[in-house]
């Protein structure tokens, strides 16, 4: 098991490093630079200069990157000129409040979508597993802002429920629970709909396996093989996607957040491509790629503590 | 000089006769999907509405016109009018065109590229592979849409360019499952034989592992069309698309969700409708298709 969980934390620190080398080769193939991201295009020539002088802009590439990483790795992500702030600053203003939004929806979402498919399964293809399955695969192909606005008109046109926006929620993460409502919601809706059809089709395929004749055989009741073999046995597979839909999670986070207007990462990311603010970009990046990367990480390690077999591969 | 017929061996009609059935097993498989002949119309019919369709309802798509924005549906303008006083009906069709344009494009692209990646990853194996995959997971853990955004706002975006970007994220999924496929074609018999023989790699490669990828790669391409469409609708919505008088589905919508307040619903519900319906149609027939790969892969 140690071993195990170690050769997934190495693999882990790899891609890290790999997705800050893709970073930086994406901060070097900027139109003009940096400089000229930072100071516009009408900067003068020693003001350029000056500002390549102080960012270390003039030494060897490899000397770029070490440096730049060692000071990401200290929480140093440069100086945003179009907001006047560090970007660290920024980064420990606006990313827990995407953490709180994605964790709380996936959280719902795996309360909601595992039972559903479960029942999904063992009820296939009669009439309520129908309804569930198309309802579930007309929001499976709706994009995520759809949704949301489904939400809006229902829940707050015409039935005046939940407000519109989450602007209003102050900033801390003390929170009026229905402004944040319909965000919540729709993100966990998103994603119900991907994991029930999972878990529909994992219970499925395991209904079919020789354990659960065998149970059957034996005398065992329907209840308990379903919650007892089946869940448990669909659970692991299930746990897997879990970790792999984080950075569609994430991604589904960034337009629910410019739909409802709620202050997390994903609007300043959307505000900052407007403006062009790439040192705010590519710090986002960064942390939320390392987030997705740690949080596939805990996933693997606990996918590996229930099924003993994940660790011999 | 006259050709000359060769009359082909047994061992050839026998395959060919074995080809034939395994179409026909899976055409029937098929058909006897309704759901998935039902989409199929569904998409002929979208496809001819939005390609079709401007020769028949004659439109204004270039110039903008503040006296006629926000119209409702009437005689003049059947589905109302836009934000920016453009015909409704006809932008969904025009909004359609390169919607379909771009889904198809990056289905194609990003299906190509990662078997490429993903055989040559799965089959020389070692250090390669390794460096092969973890540049797919570090672009994996970056999420999507922040990846598409930082490119699309480096870029002056056209729809070259959105179907490049988007094709950039949308082969990484490909070459991860492609490779998994070709692990387990790489220990099958007639592939080691075939390697025992001295086939060069290269040929083993394009003989043997592509062309038994195959099926699951239709499956997955497919899918990455809705995906594709999806998420150009989402760029739409954010407003890092072509700029206007070029449209798409996700532009339209988002012209919809700005005046949702003021109940302009023939901005909103037309385009929404379309979206789902067709990416709801390819996720149909994506699903029928696996049936069909599936029901193949048991007959062997």
């Amino acid at each position: 098991m140690i071993r195990y969980i170690l050769k997934r934390c190495g693999q882990a620190i790899i891609t890290i490093i790999a997705v800050s080398i893709i970073v930086f080769i994406i901060l070097h193939l900027l139109p003009g630079g940096l400089v000229r991201a930072q100071l516009g295009q009408k900067a003068s020539p020693v003001q350029v200069h000056a500002l390549e002088v102080q960012e270390g802009l003039l030494r060897p590439l490899p000397v770029q990157y070490l440096t730049w990483a060692w000071n990401a790795l200290r929480g140093n992500f440069g100086y945003s000129y179009k907001l006047s702030e560090n970007v660290s600053t920024l980064l420990a203003e606006y990313v827990p409040r995407t953490f709180f939004l994605v964790a709380i929806s996936l959280l719902f979402a795996v309360a909601i979508a595992i039972p559903m498919g479960l029942w999904q399964g063992y009820r296939r293809n009669r009439a309520d597993d129908h309804a569930l399955s198309g309802t579930m695969l007309i929001m499976y192909s709706m994009p995520t802002f759809l949704l949301g606005v489904v939400l809006i008109v229902v829940l707050n046109i015409w039935l005046p429920v939940f407000p519109s926006t989450a602007s209003n929620f102050g900033g801390s993460l003390t929170i009026d629970a229905t402004d944040l409502a319909l965000p919540i919601i729709t993100l966990c809706l998103a994603n119900v709909s991907y994991f029930s059809r999972y878990m529909r089709s994992a219970v499925i395929d395991n209904m079919l396996e020789d354990y659960v004749r065998t149970a059957k055989s034996k005398g065992a009741r329907n209840r308990t093989i379903l919650l007892r073999h089946v869940l448990r046995n669909s659970l692991n597979s299930t746990l897997t996607l879990l970790g792999l839909s984080l950075p569609y999670t994430v991604s589904g986070s960034l337009i629910v957040e410019a739909l409802f207007n709620y202050p997390g990462a994903g609007l300043l990311f959307w505000n900052s491509a407007q403006t062009r603010d790439f040192p705010v970009l590519l710090g986002i990046v960064l942390v939320i790629a390392v987030m997705t990367v740690l949080g596939n990480l805990i996933v693997d390690i606990l996918y590996g503590v229930v099924d003993p077999r994940v660790r011999v591969q | 000089m006259t050709a000359i017929k060769v009359a082909p061996s047994s061992a050839e009609a026998l395959e060919e006769d074995r080809r034939v059935s395994a179409l026909r097993v899976a055409l029937r498989t098929f058909v006897a999907n309704k759901l998935a002949v039902a989409s199929l119309v569904i998409l002929v019919l979208i496809v001819l509405f939005c390609f079709v369709g401007p020769f028949v309802y004659h439109t204004n798509q270039v110039s903008a016109s503040l006296l006629l924005e926000n119209q409702p549906p009437s005689s003049a303008h059947i589905l109302g009018t836009s934000p920016a006083g453009r015909d409704e009906l006809g932008r969904l069709m025009l909004g359609g065109q390169s919607t379909i344009e771009l889904g198809l494009a990056v289905g194609l692209l990003a299906s190509a590229f990662g078997l490429i990646w993903g055989t040559i990853s799965g089959f020389i194996g070692g250090l390669v592979d390794s460096v092969m995959m973890r540049i797919v997971d570090a672009l994996l853990s970056i999420p999507f849409l922040f990846f598409v955004i930082l490119l699309a706002s480096i870029v002056r975006p056209t729809l070259w360019l959105i179907i490049l970007v988007i094709s950039g994220v949308s082969w990484l999924s490909t070459a991860r499952l492609v490779r998994g496929e070709t692990l387990t074609l790489k220990t099958r018999d007639y592939v080691v034989a075939a390697a025992g023989f001295g086939t060069p790699r290269w040929r083993l490669i394009a003989r043997h592992i592509m062309p038994n990828v195959l099926g699951v790669l239709v499956v997955n391409g497919t899918l990455k069309v809705a995906d594709a469409i999806l998420t150009f609708a989402a760029l739409g919505y954010l407003g890092l698309s072509i700029p206007p008088p070029a449209t798409n589905w996700g532009e339209i919508l988002a012209g919809g969700v700005n005046n949702i307040f003021d109940g302009y619903w023939w901005q909103l519900w037309p385009a929404a409708i379309l979206i789902v319906l067709t990416v709801l149609a390819i996720n149909v027939l994506g699903d029928a298709l696996r049936d069909v790969v599936e029901s193949r892969l048991a007959q062997h």
